[in-house]
C-alpha cells in the first residue's frame, strides 16, 4: 500500500468521473462505486496512483465511472491483469472489480490462482446471481430453482461459494459486504487496500431487473456476531454454518504478499553475452 | 577432406545423446568450425528414444544437409522411429554397438557401411565410463577434431565424472584412427577465426528480448518454448526485471497486458495451443493500443500435434486469427541467430507503435544449437513515447501517424480507461459508427504508414527466378541456392505483417519464376503472398508439412527440375 499524501486530501467526489454509468436505476453498483472512492479518499490516495481493473459484465463498467487508472479487459481476466500490473509497479495501488459471472465462471481459474498467489490486490465481487449485461441466465451463484429462459426450471446445480474457495486457495483478507450499506463497504475495501497480499471483498449487490426479489436482502443481512480471525481452521469453521448474509471481516490471514516483484539490477543487458561466448 | 560433415548421435533415454551432442558441436565450435545441432526425441518424458543431429562446418549454417554421413548409436532401442528424420546414403556410415544388435533394416537399405563398435565394453574398461563419450571421442576423431577440443568441451559441460568420461572420449577417439571409414569423414581446415556465439534459437529470442527492454515476462509452459521463458527467468532477474508464472496463457498474456499498461515492456512465450487461447486478449491489446509481444515457438499442429517437432504452421492464426479487423505485427526470424534480432525489432515495433507483436519462431530454430558469428548490434530506434501532458488529455487521439500520446499510470491529469470496448477518443465507450471508423482508421494507419527499412525481408542475389520464402526454411533455399550456382534471388520475408506488397514488387522486378517454399500442409504462405502481393510470371510452391525440414538437394532439384521443363 502507499503511505498517505499529506498534500490536499481528496473526498471521494475527487474520484467519480462525470461518465454516466450503464447501470439500471437502483442497481446495487452505483453503492458500490460510491463505497470504493470514499475508500480511496479515506486512505488518502491519489487517482493517479491508483488502477482500477476489470473484466466484462455490468460491475466491470466501474473503472471508467472513477478518476483512477482505469483497465477494461477481457471477460475473466481481470485478475491475470491486475497481477501483472501489480508485480511490474508495486507502487501503485490496485483494485479489481469483477461480479459473479466474470469472477466466478469464466475467471473462475484465476480466482483460484490470485488467492493462492496472494499478489497485493484488492478484488472486489459484486455479486447479484445473475447474468445482468446479458439479459439474465444463471450464473455460479444462483440458487438451483431459479428459472430462466436458458435454464427453465432451473439449473438444478449447487450454488459455488466464493468465501469458500477464497479462504480454502489461500487469500489473505476475506470480507461480506452489502451494497445497501456504502459506509460499510467502504470501511472494508478501505482495509482490505491495507491489508497486505491478496484482499477478497465480495460483495451482494443487488440486480433489481432480473432479480427483483434481491431487494429483500436488506432484510436477510446481519453483522456478522464474530471478530475477524486469523486462523484458517476457525474461519473455516465459520463458514460452515454461514447462511451467505453475514456481514464484515472474516479472515485477515497473517502470510506475507507475493514477492515476485523486480529486484534491482545486478547486470547490464550485455553481460548476459557471456554465457554464448564461447 | 570435407566442407561439412552431418552425424547423428542416437539411443533411448538416458543413453546421453544429447549430452554428447552438444560437447560434439561444442568441440567443434571450439576447433574453429560454425554448425548446429537439432533434436528429435520420442514423446516420452524420460526413457524415450533421442537423437541428438549435429552439423559441423567450415561456413556459417543454419540447415541440416541432405543426409547424415555419420550415425553412431549408443543402442537401436526405438531408434528406427527416427528413419524418416535420418536420412542416410550409399556413403554414410552406421555405427552400432554389437551387444545391442545388428542396426535396424531401414538405416541399412540405403546402401550405408555398418562398423560395429563395442561402445559399452570400451566403457566398461574405465570405471565411471559411459558409451555416449565414447561415441563423442569416436566421432570427433572420425571428422577430424583434435581432441584438445573435446577435452576442453568436455571439462565446460560436465560436473562429476569428468577424468572417465575424457578417458572415454580418449578411447572412442583412439578407436576412430584405426577405423578405415576415417578418410571420407575428415573436415578441412577450419576458417579464419572470429568471434562466435553458441546460441539457440529460444536463448536468442529471450536476449533479444532482454536487449529491447522488456522487464516483465508472464511464463507457462509450454514445449517447444519453455527453455525461452527458462531462460529468462534468471536472466531477468539479473536485469532487474520480474518473471510470474501464470495459471495458464489466458492468464499469460493478460498478466503481459497488466504489466505493459503499467509502463514496463512485457512479453510471453508459447507455441501454436497456447497461442490460440491467447488470441482473445490479443484483439484487446490491439484495441486498446497496448504494446505486447507473444514468442510463438511454432509446432506441428492443429491441435496438440506432434509437441517436440517443426512446422511452419501457425501463420493464418498469426496474420488472420484475431476477430474483428485486428492490424499487429507479425515478424518471422530468418535464422537462429537472427531470433534476436527478430525479437529485438518486434518488441520495439510493439512498443513504437502500441499494437501487439507475434513473433514466429519455431521448433526447428528454438531448440537448435548453433555456432553463429557474434551479431553486430544497431541500436534499437524504436521505444514507447509515454506522455505526461495533462491538459485535455485524450489517450486515443487521432493523430497523422495514428500513434496516440500514451499515458502511464503514475502520471498525473491524464488518467483514463484502457478499453477493450470501442470508445472515442478520450477512451469513453462509444457505440457511434463515426467513433469505430475513426478509430479503426487510427490502428490501421499506424501500421500502413510503417516505414520498416531494410528489415523488412532478407534479399540475396540475383536473377529471374526468386525463391520466397520465410523462417526456417530460408537456410536450406539458400544452401540450395549455392549449390544451384547460377542466378537467383533469395527474398526471405522478415516482416510478414504490415504486408508490404510495394516492396516486394521492387524486390522481385525482372523475375519470371517465382518458387514459394514453405513447411506446413496448405501452402498458408503461398496464399497469403497470392492475397496480398503481386506474384510476376510463373509461381510454383513447394511445400510439406512438418516435422521433417527441407532438405537443400530438395529445392535443388525443384529449380533443376523446373530448367530443364
Amino acid at each position: 500500500m502507499n503511505a498517505p499524501m499529506t498534500a490536499a486530501a481528496l473526498a471521494a467526489k475527487d474520484f467519480k468521473s462525470d461518465y454516466k454509468p450503464v447501470w439500471c436505476p437502483g442497481c446495487g453498483d452505483y453503492s458500490v462505486l460510491s463505497a470504493i472512492t470514499k475508500a480511496l479518499a479515506t486512505l488518502g490516495l491519489r487517482p493517479e496512483n491508483v488502477a482500477v481493473v476489470s473484466g466484462i459484465g455490468c460491475s466491470s463498467r466501474i473503472p471508467a465511472y472513477t478518476t483512477c487508472y482505469g483497465f477494461h479487459g477481457v471477460h475473466g481476466r481481470a485478475l491475470p491483469a491486475a497481477t501483472g500490473l501489480k508485480a511490474a509497479r508495486p507502487d501503485l495501488t490496485v483494485l479489481v472489480a469483477s461480479g459473479d459471472g466474470d469472477g466466478y465462471s469464466i475467471g473462475g481459474n484465476h480466482f483460484l490462482h490470485a488467492c493462492r498467489r496472494n499478489v497485493d490486490l484488492t478484488y472486489i465481487v459484486m455479486d447479484n446471481h445473475v447474468y445482468g449485461m446479458t439479459k439474465g441466465q444463471p450464473s455460479p451463484t444462483t440458487e438451483p430453482d431459479w428459472s430462466s429462459k436458458l435454464a427453465p426450471g432451473g439449473t438444478g446445480l449447487r450454488e459455488f461459494h466464493p468465501l469458500v474457495i477464497a479462504l480454502a486457495s489461500g487469500a489473505n483478507y476475506i470480507a461480506r459486504g452489502f451494497s445497501g450499506d456504502p459506509n460499510g463497504c467502504a470501511a472494508l475495501i478501505a482495509e482490505a487496500v491495507r491489508h497486505p497480499g491478496f484482499s477478497f471483498v465480495e460483495i451482494l449487490s443487488p440486480c433489481v431487473t432480473f432479480r427483483p426479489e434481491q431487494r429483500e436482502w436488506k432484510q436477510a443481512v446481519r453483522p456478522s456476531p464474530v471478530e475477524p480471525t486469523e486462523d484458517p481452521a476457525r474461519a473455516a469453521r465459520r463458514l460452515m454454518t454461514d447462511d451467505g448474509f453475514n456481514i464484515g471481516v472474516l479472515f485477515k490471514g497473517i502470510r506475507p504478499a507475493f514477492s515476485g516483484a523486480a529486484a534491482q539490477a545486478t547486470h547490464a543487458v550485455a553481460d548476459l553475452e557471456a554465457g554464448f561466448s564461447l | 577432406m570435407k566442407r561439412s560433415v552431418s552425424a547423428a548421435l542416437a539411443g533411448s533415454g538416458g543413453a546421453g545423446v544429447m549430452t554428447a551432442g552438444n560437447m560434439l558441436l561444442e568441440a567443434a565450435a571450439l576447433a574453429g568450425y560454425y554448425g548446429l545441432m537439432t533434436r528429435t526425441s520420442g514423446p516420452q518424458i524420460r526413457g524415450g528414444e533421442a537423437a541428438a543431429m549435429v552439423r559441423v562446418s567450415t561456413f556459417a549454417t543454419d540447415g541440416q544437409d541432405d543426409r547424415f554421413d555419420l550415425l553412431a548409436a549408443i543402442d537401436w532401442q526405438n531408434v528406427h522411429r527416427f528413419a524418416s528424420e535420418l536420412p542416410l546414403g550409399a556413403r554414410s556410415l552406421v555405427i552400432g554397438d554389437p551387444a545391442h544388435g545388428e542396426p535396424p533394416a531401414v538405416f541399412l537399405g540405403s546402401g550405408a557401411r555398418y562398423v560395429p563398435v563395442p561402445l559399452k565394453k570400451i566403457a566398461a574398461g574405465i570405471p565411471g565410463a559411459w558409451p555416449n563419450m565414447v561415441a563423442l571421442g569416436l566421432v570427433a576423431g572420425l571428422i577430424g577434431l583434435p581432441f584438445d577440443a573435446v577435452g576442453r568441451a568436455a571439462r565446460k559441460a560436465m560436473k562429476k565424472g569428468l577424468e572417465a568420461g575424457i578417458a572415454a572420449a580418449q578411447a572412442g577417439f583412439s578407436e576412430a584412427t584405426s577405423l578405415q571409414e576415417k578418410q571420407g569423414f575428415v573436415l578441412e581446415e577450419p576458417p579464419s577465426k572470429s568471434s562466435r556465439w553458441l546460441i539457440t534459437g529460444n536463448e536468442a529470442a529471450g536476449y533479444g528480448a532482454l536487449r529491447a527492454g522488456v522487464r516483465f515476462v508472464a511464463a507457462y509452459p509450454i514445449t517447444p518454448a519453455t527453455e525461452l521463458l527458462e531462460w529468462l527467468s534468471p536472466a531477468l532477474a539479473k536485469v532487474g526485471g520480474t518473471l510470474v508464472q501464470a495459471e495458464d496463457e489466458l492468464a499469460s498474456i493478460n498478466m503481459a497486458l497488466g504489466a505493459s499498461y503499467g509502463g514496463v515492456p512485457s512479453l510471453t512465450a508459447t507455441s501454436g495451443p497456447g497461442l490460440s487461447l491467447m488470441i482473445e486478449s490479443l484483439g484487446l491489446g490491439v484495441t486498446a493500443e497496448i504494446p505486447v509481444v507473444v514468442v510463438d515457438v511454432m509446432r506441428t499442429g492443429p491441435s496438440t500435434g506432434i509437441a517436440t517437432k517443426s512446422e511452419q504452421a501457425d501463420l493464418n492464426i498469426a496474420l488472420n486469427g484475431l476477430h474483428g479487423d485486428a492490424p499487429h505485427v507479425v515478424v518471422a526470424p530468418n535464422s537462429v541467430a537472427d531470433c534476436i534480432a527478430a525479437t529485438e525489432w518486434a518488441v520495439g515495433l510493439a512498443e513504437s507503435l502500441q499494437v501487439p507483436a507475434i513473433v514466429l519462431s519455431d521448433q526447428y530454430f528454438g531448440q537448435a544449437r548453433a555456432v553463429v558469428d557474434m551479431p553486430a548490434f544497431s541500436k534499437n530506434e524504436f521505444q514507447r513515447e509515454k506522455t505526461t501532458q495533462g491538459e485535455n488529455y485524450k489517450r486515443y487521439a487521432i493523430t497523422p501517424s495514428g500513434v496516440s500520446p500514451m499515458a502511464i499510470p503514475g502520471a498525473p491529469g491524464c488518467t483514463y480507461t484502457a478499453d477493450g470496448l470501442e470508445h472515442n477518443e478520450k477512451g469513453t465507450p462509444s457505440s457511434q459508427a463515426g467513433d469505430h471508423l475513426a478509430q479503426m482508421d487510427k490502428r490501421a494507419r499506424k501500421l500502413a504508414q510503417l516505414d520498416p527499412g531494410e528489415g523488412w525481408a532478407s534479399i540475396e542475389g540475383e536473377g529471374d527466378t526468386a525463391v520466397v520464402t520465410f523462417g526456417s526454411c530460408t537456410g536450406p533455399v539458400r544452401e540450395a541456392m549455392v549449390r544451384y550456382g547460377k542466378n537467383v534471388r533469395l527474398i526471405s520475408l522478415r516482416l510478414l505483417s504490415p504486408v508490404q506488397p510495394q516492396r516486394l514488387k521492387k524486390a522481385l522486378e525482372g523475375v519470371k519464376r517465382v518458387l514459394v517454399v514453405e513447411q506446413n500442409h496448405s501452402g498458408q504462405f503461398l496464399r497469403y503472398l497470392r492475397a496480398d502481393y503481386e506474384l510476376p510470371g510463373e509461381v510454383k510452391s513447394l511445400r510439406r508439412p512438418g516435422p521433417l525440414p527441407f532438405r537443400p538437394d530438395e529445392i535443388l532439384q525443384c529449380l533443376n527440375g523446373w530448367e530443364a521443363s
